[in-house]
């Protein structure tokens, strides 16, 4: 046999025996959710045109099992919401040596409505790719005088579930042309580099693999439009950052750092592989 | 009683000598993918290679199942179901395939479990910490050939 051949026998009977296997998991199910029987939440739609090789993206929702996603379709059974009551009541505290809290500035809450659906986003002034991780601390250095935040700490991640949840039903719609284009380049290069010992890519287990399960784990498409997480694993919330650290340091590789220009580029490529799905955080899963 | 001490003597010397033989993961040589000669000359042990193919640094059903070992429960479905493997491929082509599966499939997803170069941003093991001094291959060369010897107990003909 030559070498052609003998991968093209072995693929075919890999196909063939994987039907018999894997319909119990395979894909995506055909759950809808509306969260307090009033929030719409897209999960499925066609991918954006700049993804190349998908051609419909799911929420991480719809690779739960039917018990994890009950959690999110009511928020008093969404154990997120206790953080998000404390960012609330963060939001109109006043701190720092100007005397200001998030509402001196903003008003309620919910006039934050849109703005998790479009960060990353481009910052004009400070010619740079912000998060709203990043937003929140400038926030709070600049305007407030306050201590800025651990980038992956409670306060922070807290504030942002609040962000989201306001935000939750409107399309992720990130930009990534004009100047946000170059980070969103060497945020896709990051997406399909193949890190660590193990030598796998972003791409090699949520593009090439979404739908199956790699040992206990049923692969979704990797989105980012549910964070931040609240994981039964861990219980507790859990931001994009976080995530993205846990999976490349399951490559066996030296991970990049929560907040590094690395991560912020990735999570703006990422979030913009989910443009059209609905905000959905702060969401949960397993 | 004299003669089996002597050969246990000499196979034990013969043991230490053939560690001393162990082909590294940068002298492999790979013909079309396929290791013709063992890696350390001392014959695999199929009832370790089942355990490899469960745990730690093997963990092959993470990525593949294979029926005989369905009481482990959780098997991957990224790469082909493993039964029937030896009536597939030779002892030979599954070393190739175990010890450096990019040889064989052009850009597979399969780690490369006796390679010891070209990662990127190699970390030590799953800290998430920059690796320092020697890197140390997935699998010794003892462990490969477990996993080959296990391998090539599943036959379906
Ligand atoms: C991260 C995923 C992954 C892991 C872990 C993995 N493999 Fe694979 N393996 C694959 C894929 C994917 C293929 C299909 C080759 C290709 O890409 O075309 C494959 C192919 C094979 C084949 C050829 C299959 C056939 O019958 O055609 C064998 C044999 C094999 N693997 C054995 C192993 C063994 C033994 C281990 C552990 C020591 C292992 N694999 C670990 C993904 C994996
Ligand atoms: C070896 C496989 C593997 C690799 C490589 C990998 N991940 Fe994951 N990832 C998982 C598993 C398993 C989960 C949990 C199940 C799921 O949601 O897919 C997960 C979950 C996620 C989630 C959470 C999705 C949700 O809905 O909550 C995100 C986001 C994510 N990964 C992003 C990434 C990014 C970005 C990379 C590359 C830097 C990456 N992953 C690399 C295996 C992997």
């Amino acid at each position: 046999m030559t070498r052609q051949t003998r991968v093209r026998a072995g693929a075919a009977i890999g196909v063939v025996a994987g039907v018999l296997a894997v319909a119990a998991h395979a894909g995506p199910d055909d759950d809808d959710l509306v969260i307090n029987g009033e929030i719409e939440i897209v999960t499925e739609t066609a991918a954006p045109e700049h993804i190349e090789h998908v051609g419909t993206i799911y929420s991480g929702w719809r690779f739960r099992s039917d018990e994890t996603q009950a959690f999110q379709v009511d928020d008093f059974d969404n154990p997120s919401m206790i953080w998000v009551e404390q960012a609330e009541e963060v939001w109109n505290t006043a701190e720092g040596a100007a005397g200001k809290s998030c509402a001196s500035c903003h008003d309620g809450s919910d006039s934050m409505a849109g703005v998790r659906a479009v960060y990353p986003k481009w910052n004009e002034d400070a010619g740079e790719v912000r998060t709203l991780e990043m937003q929140i601390n400038d926030c709070r250095e600049n305007r407030m005088q306050a201590e800025t935040w651990k980038y992956t700490g409670g306060e922070m991640v807290n504030m942002v579930a609040l962000l989201s949840a306001v935000s939750r039903g409107i399309p992720v719609n990130v930009a990534i042309d004009g100047p946000a284009q170059s980070t969103w380049e060497m945020g896709k290069d990051i997406y399909y580099t193949r890190y660590g010992q193990l030598e796998l890519s972003c791409a090699n287990c949520h593009e090439d693999n979404y739908g199956n399960m790699i040992r206990a784990d049923h692969l979704s498409q990797g989105q980012i439009n549910g964070f931040p997480t609240y994981r039964l694993k861990n219980t507790k919330l859990n931001a994009v950052h976080a995530r993205f650290k846990g999976c490349v340091r399951d490559t066996r590789a030296e991970t990049f750092a929560p907040g590094s220009p690395e991560f912020v580029a990735l999570e703006l490529y990422v979030a913009s592989r989910g443009n059209g799905l609905s905000v959905e955080g702060p969401s949960v899963r397993n | 009683m004299t003669r089996f001490a002597i050969f246990a003597a000499t196979a034990s010397l013969c043991a230490t000598s053939a560690a001393a033989e162990i082909v590294k993961p940068t002298d492999v040589t790979f013909v079309d993918g396929v290791i013709e000669a063992s890696l350390t000359g001392t014959p695999g042990d199929p009832a370790a290679g089942a355990e490899i193919m469960d745990k730690g640094a093997g963990n092959c059903i993470a990525c593949h199942a294979v029926t005989e070992l369905d009481h482990l429960g959780f098997h991957g479905e990224i790469g082909p179901p493993l039964d029937g493997a030896a009536d597939r491929w030779s002892e030979a082509e599954l070393r190739g395939i175990v010890a450096d599966a990019k040889q064989m499939f052009d850009g597979t997803m399969m780690p490369s479990f006796y390679r010891v170069d070209g990662f990127i941003r190699l970390g030590d093991a799953y800290t998430g910490d920059a690796h320092q001094g020697e890197v140390e291959p997935l699998l010794t060369a003892q462990q490969i050939e477990d996993v080959v010897a296990y391998l090539m107990t599943l036959k379906d003909e």
